[in-house]
């Protein structure tokens, strides 16, 4: 009987405890800076083109294979306005794949990829699964639009 | 009123199909029960529901890829299966750790054990019937140190933060702090579970005297972790076969005394307190500076011909990693001793005889991840 009444004596306690939770879809919880959600390319500001020249790195070394890259010669080296002789010209990440594990950030020579810390990367739901095949565009859109945490570790 | 006695009818055992889709089977597991009454005659456990081929996976994958796989298959424990995966690559290769990331990877491995021992009492609770009060307070604690993994490793459940040689980057500057108030509330959330199931009349009586299971047995068994020491054997591979900095941490290893689910629950609870004890020590004598990955590793990591074993004591009983390689930067053949799997091997001794509401108590008392028992 008194570890029954002991019980009931703790949900009394705790009763007046402040909650831990929030009401999500109206409340955004704090998430981390370094935050791993699904990763993105990065978009070089000065140059106006991103910083990914395609070399295939992350793609080796992507161990589940959701990455397809495809390079070609930078239209810009010619006229010198940039120093990438080599320009990524498609990049397919498949989200729907991917484990999140941040390897192909760390291969990354150019810093060209990171893994996106913001909400935008998490509430990514879908009606298709093949929405979830992220083209050039989508993958550098938040980053050209200046929306990434500054705590990107890339 | 007593039923009337019809010897011409004749009375056949029952079999009951529980699973795979059952909330008490925690995961995806099949068991078909043979009930005579109420009592369990036969059990015949089915595995194999969310088979993937995860060691033969990961002879495709190179030592870093396959970390972020190890995780996924000890998913409660994940810092303990890292653990276990990269102590193997590290033996094989003669790879020497700096002490501060022996340090860290302690603290994260003691503070895993927490979070996973705090899913089995919230999931204990709910298959002793209590309607899921226990999974909300246990699971409330669990969710603050997760918070803390995630402001480290930046995932909540598939850190993929060990390496070979060290660990994948730097903690966050406030990590001492933030592991004490972790700890501060994770001892609060022990108290409240103690206070909630431990002297529980009811709970108790819904414990006491099920599945139980003497010394000899669980050691012919093959048990491991607090499913062993429940029967009385204080075996614990980080006093026993220390690896990593266990041998500098003073720490003790609660036995139980009968082996039965109530001890099992006893033991887990107990291995809590021990568990913030090791990460209060580790902190103290964390070194502040220092390198955390080994000097002079090569970008591609490729190990000596070889073979071996290495063991860590997950929140489970012993995770083995057993890695064969003929050179080159893939294992040849990886095996995973998974104690989730050897453990569930007892369930049908520990079934036989009891009642049928008490074969979802043996089976929560065991704590198995489905994950890592279909691999």
């Amino acid at each position: 009987m008194i570890g029954i009444l002991r019980s009931l004596g703790m949900t009394a306690r705790v009763a007046f405890r402040k909650p831990v939770t929030n009401s999500y879809p109206n409340v955004h919880r704090q998430i981390a800076n370094r935050d791993r959600a699904f990763p993105i390319l990065l978009w070089d500001e000065e140059h106006d083109e991103p910083f990914c020249t395609g070399c295939h790195a992350c793609e080796r070394a992507c161990p589940v294979e959701c990455m397809t890259v495809v390079m070609k010669d930078n239209p810009k080296h010619a006229t010198g306005e940039s120093k990438r002789r080599k320009i990524i010209d498609e990049f397919w990440i498949d989200y729907g794949r991917c484990m999140r594990c941040n390897i192909c950030v760390e291969v990354c020579n150019f810093e060209a990829i990171g893994m996106n810390n913001t909400w935008a990367g998490h509430e990514l739901s879908r009606f298709d699964r093949s929405e979830l095949v992220m083209d050039l565009d989508m993958l550098l859109s938040q980053s050209k639009a200046g929306k990434v945490d500054p705590g990107l570790r890339a | 009123m007593v039923a009337e006695q019809r010897p011409d009818l004749e009375t056949i055992d029952m079999p009951i199909n529980m699973g795979p889709q059952h909330p008490s089977t925690h995961g995806v597991f099949r068991m078909v029960l043979v009930v005579s009454g109420e009592k369990v005659v036969d059990v015949t456990p089915h595995i194999g529901y969310m088979h993937r081929g995860g060691e033969k996976l990961m002879e495709t994958m190179d030592f870093r890829q396959g970390i972020g796989y190890a995780d996924r298959t000890e998913y409660l424990a994940q810092f303990s299966a890292e653990l276990g995966y990269v102590l193997a690559v590290e033996r094989l290769m003669g790879v020497e750790v700096p002490e501060r990331a022996e340090y860290i990877r302690v603290i994260l491995t003691e503070l895993n054990r927490l979070t996973s021992h705090f899913m089995f009492a919230g999931a204990f609770g709910i298959d002793s019937g209590l309607f899921g009060t226990s999974m909300m307070f246990a699971f409330r604690e669990r969710e603050f140190i997760q918070d803390l993994f995630e402001e480290i490793s930046g995932d909540r459940l598939m850190y993929a933060y060990f390496r070979v040689g060290g660990l994948a980057w730097e903690v966050t500057d406030n990590f001492v702090q933030r592991c004490h108030e972790s700890l501060k509330t994770a001892e609060r959330g022990i108290r409240d579970i103690d206070d909630l199931l431990t002297h529980n009349e009811i709970f108790m009586g819904r414990c006491q005297n099920i599945g139980a299971f003497t010394a000899q047995q669980a050691i012919a068994y093959g048990l491991s972790g607090p499913m062993l020491r429940a029967s009385g054997v204080p075996f614990d591979l980080r006093k026993d076969e220390p690896y990593s900095v266990y041998p500098r941490l003073k720490f003790d290893i609660p036995v139980g005394n009968y082996g039965d689910v109530y001890d099992r629950f006893l033991v887990r609870i107990e291995e809590m307190r021990q568990s913030v004890k090791i990460v209060e020590q580790a902190l103290e004598q964390l070194p502040p500076e220092g390198p955390i990955v080994a000097e002079k590793l090569p970008r591609r990591l490729r190990t000596p011909p070889g073979e071996v074993y290495a063991k860590v004591e997950s929140p489970r009983g012993e995770w083995g990693v057993y890695l064969i390689s003929k050179g080159g930067d893939k294992p040849y053949r990886l095996k995973m001793r998974s104690p989730s799997f050897c453990n569930l091997t007892a369930l049908r001794e520990m079934t036989i005889g009891q009642f049928l509401a008490d074969a979802v108590m043996v089976l929560g008392s065991m704590d198995i991840v489905l994950c890592d028992v279909d691999r």
